[in-house]
């Protein structure tokens, strides 16, 4: 039986637009000590599926189909069924940090009250538990550490203390989401190493969530590619990067500048992501497909299985997709994002999500920057 | 070959030309929002009605609001009581003159009042602050101290002496009200700006050289104005307290004009003779209208930051 | 890509920043932040340098000194000979024109109150104030149109454009001006995927057809390799590497470079997982007291004593420069070592 059993989840959120459908019946499943990757860009629902497993979605959602975890269902239950399932069962990573870390208690101390709430364990105890596994996330020097305030770490550091209070209980489940995206590349590089490493060491099975298919190639046993909130192509890693089966995923793949190869021009995907509180009755992908047909505008495709553990969710030939299409050399124009059908809707992704565009800070002198004033 | 250069020179004078697309405005979207609240739109249309009654409410008046009704002088208690009759809608006050008219009159000092102090209090206090905390370092800190002492003098204290120096004349009331209602929004603003000062786009204009009080003026204020228009909500009701303080000291308006505030002390001082029409109708509309300032604060608040609630 | 004449030739360029803390006392000595400590480069017409570090390479201040936003020391020689560091602001207004930036967050660069047209007419009501409105006007439908904008879409505002196209916007502006140098602090790091490569493609065309410098700058190899001539790598404020992209590539020679480069990760399972990762051990110096001598010395798999002696100077062949006492490929034994002493526990 899988640990992890998704099946049709639908996801919407109540905006002062409209409704918007982040997540539109997806089925998935995960193993025991399996990682999968779930891969996709912003607003195609990744993350608004993870929040939705972990019961965490903003106040304007709603959640309908069914997540079984360990064969008890789990979503939408009750308050004190979830609280337990994610304090033993089930550990989230958050892309910010800072957003999960209380700034005013220091780090031992917070990790130490999950084990006394949670698992009725002495403070001592608590605290020494904490300090092993800040010692286990390779944190230098984690006696000493563990008496310093979140906001005396830095970024990969905090991410190593998020780890390591999502490890305190010996989750059956990790879920990540963008653990590395707001972390530089030298330090992101040992994120990803410490998660395998980890994961390893305590056999619990992990989903990856995050829009960097480089990231997905070292990590994953699976990957399941999202866009327009639905499942476009799942499969074992390492036949998806060889033999992309949809056009997004293939067009995914190309569009990534890579240090490893030559050439000049990268290869875009036309267009603008899709707007969700409007969705297009056919495919999504269809207005930014070079494959695209008629029956595409009108009949949106399922996911079928085409291989041994691989399924899609497209109208054309994998044939067709297989030769490729002649490369475009001219993008077409844009109308607003609106109009078009792109998301600009006021995102319904909570604040944890509006993190996610800034990249690495950089260097200046410290100056007061503003919340996002949306 | 050149069916296509053709073909794409006609694309390109197609769509130079092609009708512009009207923009969803951010007011545009906060309108809307506010439209949505129930109570905001109920206060909107309260407050629009005591306006046109104080614009208006005269032309139906059968009295003069300083002219004496020999009949009932002496004998509001039994003859001054509000009727439909003798024209005196609200009854009359101790001295014979008509309430309805004294009230229009009352309303118009007091709006007139607490909208040139939240207009003072706009201009000076936005363009204050935003440049203080624009420019920022030393000139911010004069600009700020400079404000801290003006709010560490009791204001009251102050315009209580203005008045009584320079006579209880209605431009000095106006005058010494303007002077302190911007400080506050002062700071506000300056603290909005300080945020508002580091965001990209203010970056991008001083990147390209647009002069600082053009960018105070395109770039700071506008963005500004949510904050600013909430403030001001909620300034007009506290500068109709002020004036209304004042009159009620006996300090505020000249006799035969009124306000609020005076009519309200007259009426409190008669209450025990049974007239109490005298307080009510000036107390009533006094009290809705601040209800309303109060409502239409908390809706446009809602409106032009959706993400507070 | 030799020319005789540079457009814009960097010399000593520092940053400094005084963070006196709030509350000390106004005769405290200043507490220094070196943001940036003496780069040189010379940057030739029309051609593309990328400049690539991580958070605190200093990156960025560097980009905002350059266009004065924040104060600097040293030299930075526009073609005409002008030292464009310490220019009064009434005399940098004219280079204003030629120098635009383009900015990483696409939405938080436009002005939220402002339609796009007026958006993108900023820059040229600033320097061209004598331009009539529909002449204006026509300008920015032009620009619209070469970053692939409808310019029927003049009257609506940022937030009903997606994160790609706000991008374009931000670049439509810089163009209007017709400048001789954009500089581009990361501007795809905050756009998906499929989006980056679309603003990356737009560059690079723009800069060919107009003959454009570019400034691009990034916190990946992966994101430069694409549009750049030249790549700068900085560390703490200070140019690691400086060589000519192919050769950048082929052969990185500092060892910080070559961290860089095993980092990014690559869409392949099977090269991703065989591949060896080389450590930075450590963390990033505080840039209030950054290291004697090489600032990388403190996380070097190849550190020794001289390093924390003397700065090493920027040296090489004129195409590829390089700032290390000790250059060249790390070797196997190297890396492994690195990798064995990042394992162990502390």
């Amino acid at each position: 039986m899988a640990l992890l059993d998704i099946q049709d989840l639908h996801v919407t959120f109540q905006t002062n637009d409209g409704q918007v459908h982040a997540v539109n019946g997806i089925n998935l499943s995960l193993n025991r000590g399996e990682t999968l990757g779930v891969v996709g860009e912003s607003g195609s629902g990744k993350s608004q599926l993870a929040f939705a497993v972990m019961g965490l979605l903003a106040r304007n959602g709603r959640a309908a189909g069914s997540v079984r975890f360990d064969g008890q269902e789990i979503l939408n239950a009750k308050p004190k069924l979830l609280n337990r399932i994610r304090a033993e069962k089930i550990a989230m990573v958050f892309q910010d940090p800072m957003t999960s870390l209380n700034p005013y208690m220091r780090v031992a101390d917070q990790m130490a009250e999950v084990l006394v709430l949670h698992q009725g364990a002495s403070k001592r105890d608590a605290v020494a538990e904490s300090i092993r596994m800040l010692d286990a996330v390779r944190i230098p020097d984690a006696r000493g550490r563990a008496r310093l305030f979140p906001h005396e770490f830095s970024g990969g550091m905090r991410q190593r203390v998020m780890i390591a209070m999502a490890l305190l209980c010996q989750p059956d489940l990790l879920i990540a989401d963008e653990p590395t995206t707001a972390l530089d590349v030298t330090v992101q590089a040992q994120i990803m190493t410490l998660l395998a490493d980890l994961q390893a060491e305590f056999g619990m099975a992990m989903m990856l969530i995050t829009h960097d298919l480089g990231v997905v190639a070292g990590a994953c046993d699976r990957v399941t590619v999202m866009y327009g909130g639905r499942i476009r192509e799942e499969g074992p890693t390492d036949p998806i990067f060889a033999d992309p089966a949809h056009p997004y995923t293939k067009g995914l793949l190309a569009a990534i500048p890579r240090v490893d190869q030559k050439g000049d021009r990268l290869s875009a995907i036309p267009g603008s992501p899709p707007n969700m509180s409007n969705p297009p009755p056919g495919c999504a992908f269809a207005p930014r497909c070079d494959f695209a047909m008629e029956i595409c505008v009108q009949d949106r495709p399922a996911l079928a299985a085409f291989a041994p553990g691989r399924a899609r969710a497209c109208h054309a030939e994998i044939s067709v997709i297989r030769e490729g299409a002649a490369p475009h050399d001219d993008l077409p124009f844009e109308a607003a994002a609106d109009e078009a059908g792109a998301l600009s809707t006021p995102e319904p992704e909570p604040e944890i999500e509006a993190g996610l565009s800034t990249g690495p800070a950089t260097a200046g002198p410290p100056q007061e920057r503003p919340d996002d004033p949306r | 070959m050149t069916m296509i250069e053709h073909d794409k020179i006609k694309g390109l004078s197609d769509r130079m030309a092609a009708e512009e697309v009207r923009g969803r405005s951010p007011w545009a979207d906060a309108r809307k929002r506010f439209m949505k609240n129930r109570a905001a739109m109920v206060a909107l249309i309260v407050l629009v009605l005591i306006v046109i009654f104080a614009i208006f409410g005269l032309a139906f008046a059968e009295w003069d609001y300083e002219s004496i009704d020999f009949m009932v002088m002496g004998s509001a208690a039994t003859q001054g009581m509000p009727s439909l009759e003798n024209g005196h809608y609200f009854g009359t006050d101790d001295l014979g003159r008509d309430i309805y008219a004294r009230t229009v009159m009352g309303t118009r000092i007091s709006l007139m009042v607490g909208t040139v102090g939240a207009l003072v209090a706009v201009i000076v206090g936005t363009l204050y602050g935003a440049t203080s905390g624009y420019i920022g370092g030393r000139t911010d800190q004069v600009m700020m101290r400079l404000v801290d002492i003006l709010l560490s003098i009791p204001y009251m204290f102050v315009l209580i002496l203005l008045l009584v120096i320079f006579g209880r004349r209605l431009e000095m009331l106006f005058l010494g009200i303007g002077l302190i209602s911007w400080l506050e929004m002062s700071r506000i603003v300056r603290g909005q700006t300080l945020t508002l000062k580091n965001r990209e786009f203010i970056e991008a204009a001083r990147a390209t050289g647009v002069p600082g009080w053009k960018i105070i003026l395109r770039h700071i204020v506008p963005n500004l104005l949510g904050v600013v228009a909430v403030y001001a909500t909620l300034l007009v009701p506290l500068m109709i307290l002020t004036e209304s303080f004042i009159s009620f000291l006996g300090l505020g308006v000249q006799e035969p004009l009124t306000s609020w505030g005076a009519l309200i002390s007259e009426g409190a001082g008669t209450m025990r003779y049974g007239t109490i029409w005298q307080l009510g109708f000036p107390l009533g509309f006094f009290c809705v209208t601040l209800f309303a300032l109060f409502f239409i604060g908390d809706g446009l608040r809602d409106a032009l930051d959706p993400k507070d609630r | 890509m030799t020319h005789a004449e540079p457009l814009l030739d960097v010399r000593d360029l520092r940053v400094t920043f005084d963070i006196r803390r709030e509350g000390d006392m106004p005769w405290s000595p200043p507490r220094l932040l070196h943001a940036v400590g003496g780069v040189n480069f010379a940057l030739n017409p029309g051609e593309t340098l990328g400049i690539v570090g991580e958070s605190g390479s200093g990156k960025s201040t560097l980009a905002r000194a350059l266009i004065g936003l924040v104060p600097a020391n040293g030299h930075a020689i526009w073609q005409d000979g002008t030292d464009l560091i310490g220019l009064s602001p009434r005399r940098m207004l004219r280079y204003r024109n030629d120098i635009q930036m383009v900015f990483q967050d696409p939405l938080a660069s436009l002005n939220p109150r402002m339609t796009v047209g007026q958006i993108i007419a900023e820059p040229l009501r600033t320097h061209h104030p004598g331009l009539s409105r529909a002449e204006i006007k026509t300008r920015v439908k032009e620009n619209m149109e070469r970053v692939g904008l409808l310019p029927n879409q003049i009257n609506r505002y940022p937030h009903e454009f997606s994160g790609g196209q706000c991008q374009r916007i931000g670049i439509a502006r810089a163009l209007i001006v017709e400048p001789k140098l954009i500089i581009c602090d990361e501007p795809v790091s905050a756009l998906d995927v499929s989006i980056q490569a679309q603003v990356i493609n737009l560059l690079a065309d723009l800069q060919r057809d107009l003959g454009l410098a570019l400034i691009f700058i990034a916190h990946d190899l992966s994101v430069v390799k694409h549009i750049s001539d030249r790549v700068l790598v900085m560390y703490l404020g200070r140019v690691m590497e400086l060589a000519e992209a192919q050769s950048l590539y082929a052969a990185p020679q500092h060892p910080y470079t070559q961290a860089l480069l095993s980092a990014v990760p690559v869409p392949d399972p099977e090269l991703e997982r065989s591949k060896t990762i080389i450590p930075l051990a450590g963390e990033l110096p505080s840039p209030m007291s950054p290291p004697s001598g090489c600032v990388f010395r403190t996380r070097c798999p190849r550190a020794q004593a001289a390093c924390a002696e003397s700065v090493p100077e920027l040296m090489g062949s004129p195409t590829h420069l390089t700032a290390c006492h000790f250059p060249g490929k790390l070797s196997e034994e190297e890396v492994a070592l690195a990798v064995q002493a990042e394992a162990e526990p502390a």
